[in-house]
């Protein structure tokens, strides 16, 4: 059933599991968010948390994991009941993913111009070679590859690098996709071809006007870029709210640690905070709030009772944590929450 | 063409290089960085694999125009010319039953290059079937094919063909057939390996995210990724089953007469007479399959060079 108010995503108390040799790992614990047509989403967590095992939960291709609780809705039509064939119908169609590394993503004995063809007649297959082979240079200029008729005949490894990342680009908003995935897609990246990915994710957003998941453990990105701000901690979703909110106003203490941690250049680097401590083993969660061990203002409750979401504040946004003790974040002082 | 050869051979380096030119430099750049193009030069610069290649075309120009390069039929019988030597009628005599030995060789080229390419085809897409699906699918599935294709390889494979054409009856086809269910193991091994490699990289799961299906991997990633191989070992295999053809033959189990095969014609030429005396009845035939098949291997070492330089120690 085809639900048009529902929001484009909805993930509902994900819960993914692994069965490995040391037991079982709790990769995504009651993760649980929206996506709404056309906007930006940031979701952001130290390494670890559930970011990439949760987006390709949306695709349905985890491997060697199970989806032990929760619903992934994808307008309206609930992703996990879907048969093989619908799904595959839905990826790279509706469902698009800009990977990290185009030059591992590509292939690379096929010209990149076929590659774009093929992305384009495997979800088409009435398309005629010469009606694809139009829209695939169509689509490389469209991402602002020069002499992409000429661009089209030739090979990844004759592609530089932002090249590269254009045609990888080019190949996942192919189909007119209405929810875009990059995970972690400037990580590893230097500082100038990063300002150049977010302007290719930007060009990307705005001409499919597709909603966008943008996965990354860069609080910067996700400021430049995001409308809204999912904050992941040991596979759970522990704030979330519109960017601006959330970075003025944390309402969860693993967010005002991990901004704290952020290298600003109105505060001198003996002023940085990393949070102390590491994650806890997803084998074996400490019960309560996961983020307890490292919490300033843990008490006992935080040891036995486990936070949920709720919604805080009363802004014009909903904006949600948690955390019991959200409340006692909003009155430290400015130095801390900023 | 030297002068190419460190731009060809390191892809990797010059790939660092932005590629910026006017588009005619850009489509000449295409043609000669194509993974294909790129083959094709390594492999004609290679002069014995070319050397062999053209014997083959020559084979090949000899089968298609038998009827008019050889002046008499193959299969008429002069009982009173018997065993004759080689002379201006009969270019290279005539054999037990009189017939033209010379138009026998010509006509028979057709038959082993037919047996030895179709059991070739037969056995390589048997194999590329076979060990993609047992790639993809991995677990039981696997280990059934993988094992009945050790159990093939570890067989003597001229008893197989023997024991094969022995039970079905001697015919064309069934040795067509016979060679190839010997033979696809070996392509089999190989295309699982590449299936293997290939399900590992990351533009196969780019693909898989893109919500192509399995056969759309197979044919669109995991087989192109393997052609190169695959016809290497294809054209082995045709050594392989021209041999093949020519020992069932002489065994009789083969191409029967009074159709003419080199394997055949052989058999005709058991007595220790006829291999003293008279050599211009197994001397061609013997020749022509050695020399096929040389060159057929000599082609198979040129393709595998020119398709994955890295192998060679030469390039
Ligand atoms: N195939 C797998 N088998 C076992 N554990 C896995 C597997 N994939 C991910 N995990 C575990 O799940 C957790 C979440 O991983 P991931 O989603 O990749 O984190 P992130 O993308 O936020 O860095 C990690 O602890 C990771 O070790
Ligand atoms: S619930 Fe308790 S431990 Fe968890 S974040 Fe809030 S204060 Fe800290
Ligand atoms: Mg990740």
């Amino acid at each position: 059933m085809v639900n048009e108010t529902e929001p484009l995503l909805v993930v509902d108390d994900l819960a993914v599991e692994f069965r490995t040799d040391e037991g079982v790992v709790k990769a995504v614990d009651g993760a649980a968010f929206t996506v709404d047509r056309g906007e930006i989403v940031g979701v952001v967590g130290e390494s670890g948390s559930g970011k990439s095992v949760t987006a390709m939960s949306i695709l349905g291709l985890v491997k060697s994991g199970r989806r032990v609780r929760g619903a992934i809705r994808f307008r309206g039509r609930d992703l996990g009941t879907l048969p093989a064939k619908e799904l595959r119908a839905i990826r790279g169609a509706e469902i698009a993913m800009i990977f990290q590394d185009p030059m591992t993503a590509l292939n690379p004995v096929v010209s990149i111009g076929r590659q774009i063809v093929e992305a384009l007649r495997l979800h088409d297959r009435k398309l005629s070679k010469a009606a694809a082979r139009d829209r695939a240079i169509e689509l490389l200029a469209l991402v602002g590859m020069p002499d992409a008729a000429a661009r089209f005949k030739q090979y990844p490894h004759e592609f530089s690098g932002g090249m590269r990342q254009r045609a990888m680009i080019a190949m996942a908003i192919a189909n007119g996709p209405s929810l875009l995935i990059a995970d972690e897609p400037t990580t590893a990246l230097d500082v100038t071809i990063q300002a150049q990915v977010l302007d290719l994710l930007r060009i990307a957003q705005q001409e499919t006007q597709a909603a966008t998941l943008l996965i990354t453990h860069d609080l910067g990105v996700v400021a430049e870029l995001a409308d809204r701000v999912v904050v992941m901690y040991a596979g759970r979703v522990v704030e979330q709210g519109d960017v601006t909110t959330v970075f003025t106003a944390p309402r969860h203490p693993y967010t005002v640690g991990l901004l704290e941690s952020l290298p600003r250049l109105d505060r001198d680097v003996d002023e940085l905070h990393p949070i102390p401590g590491s994650p806890p083993s997803l084998l074996t969660p400490p019960p309560g709030c996961p983020f307890h061990p490292r919490c300033p203002l843990a008490r006992d409750r935080c040891r036995t009772e486990r936070p949920e979401l709720r919604v805080v504040g009363n802004g014009t946004t909903v904006h949600r944590t948690a955390c019991h003790f959200a409340e006692e974040l909003a009155a430290l002082p400015t130095e801390v929450t900023r | 063409m030297s002068d190419l050869r460190p731009s060809l051979d390191t892809p990797e380096v010059t790939a660092a290089e932005e590629v910026v030119a006017t588009e005619t430099d850009t489509a000449v750049r295409s043609r000669r960085r194509s993974p294909l193009g790129m083959a094709v030069r390594r492999f004609r610069r290679n002069k014995i694999a070319v050397a062999g290649g053209v014997f083959l075309l020559l084979i090949l120009l000899l089968a298609v125009f038998a009827p008019v390069i050889a002046q008499q039929s193959p299969t008429a019988v002069d009982l009173g010319a018997i065993r004759r030597a080689p002379s201006g009628e009969h270019w290279l005599g005539t054999d037990a039953s009189g017939r033209d030995v010379f138009a026998r060789l010509v006509y028979a080229a057709r038959v082993s290059l037919l047996v030895g390419v179709f059991a070739a085809l037969l056995a390589v897409l048997l194999g590329t079937i076979v060990g993609a699906v047992s790639g993809l699918f991995g677990g039981w599935v696997d280990t059934v094919l993988m094992r009945t294709a050790d159990m093939m390889l570890s067989f003597p494979s001229i008893v197989i063909i023997i024991v094969l054409a022995g039970i079905l009856g001697p015919s064309i086809p069934i040795l067509v057939v016979s060679i190839a269910i010997t033979t696809w193991p070996t392509t089999a091994r190989l295309v699982r390996g590449v299936t293997l490699a290939v399900r590992e990289r990351e533009y196969l799961h780019a693909a898989r995210v893109a919500g192509a299906s399995r056969g759309w991997m197979l044919r669109k990633h995991i087989v192109p990724a393997a052609m190169g191989q695959i016809v290497v070992v294809g054209t082995i295999s045709v050594a392989a089953a021209i041999l093949a053809e020519a020992v069932l033959s002489f065994l009789g189990l083969g191409v029967q007469p009074p159709q003419a095969s080199w394997g055949n014609m052989l058999n005709d030429a058991q007595s220790l007479t006829v291999i003293q005396s008279m050599p211009w009845l197994w001397l061609p035939p013997g020749l022509a399959i050695a020399a096929t098949v040389l060159a057929v291997n000599f082609v198979g070492d040129g393709l595998r060079d020119a398709v994955d330089p890295r192998q060679s120690g030469r390039s």
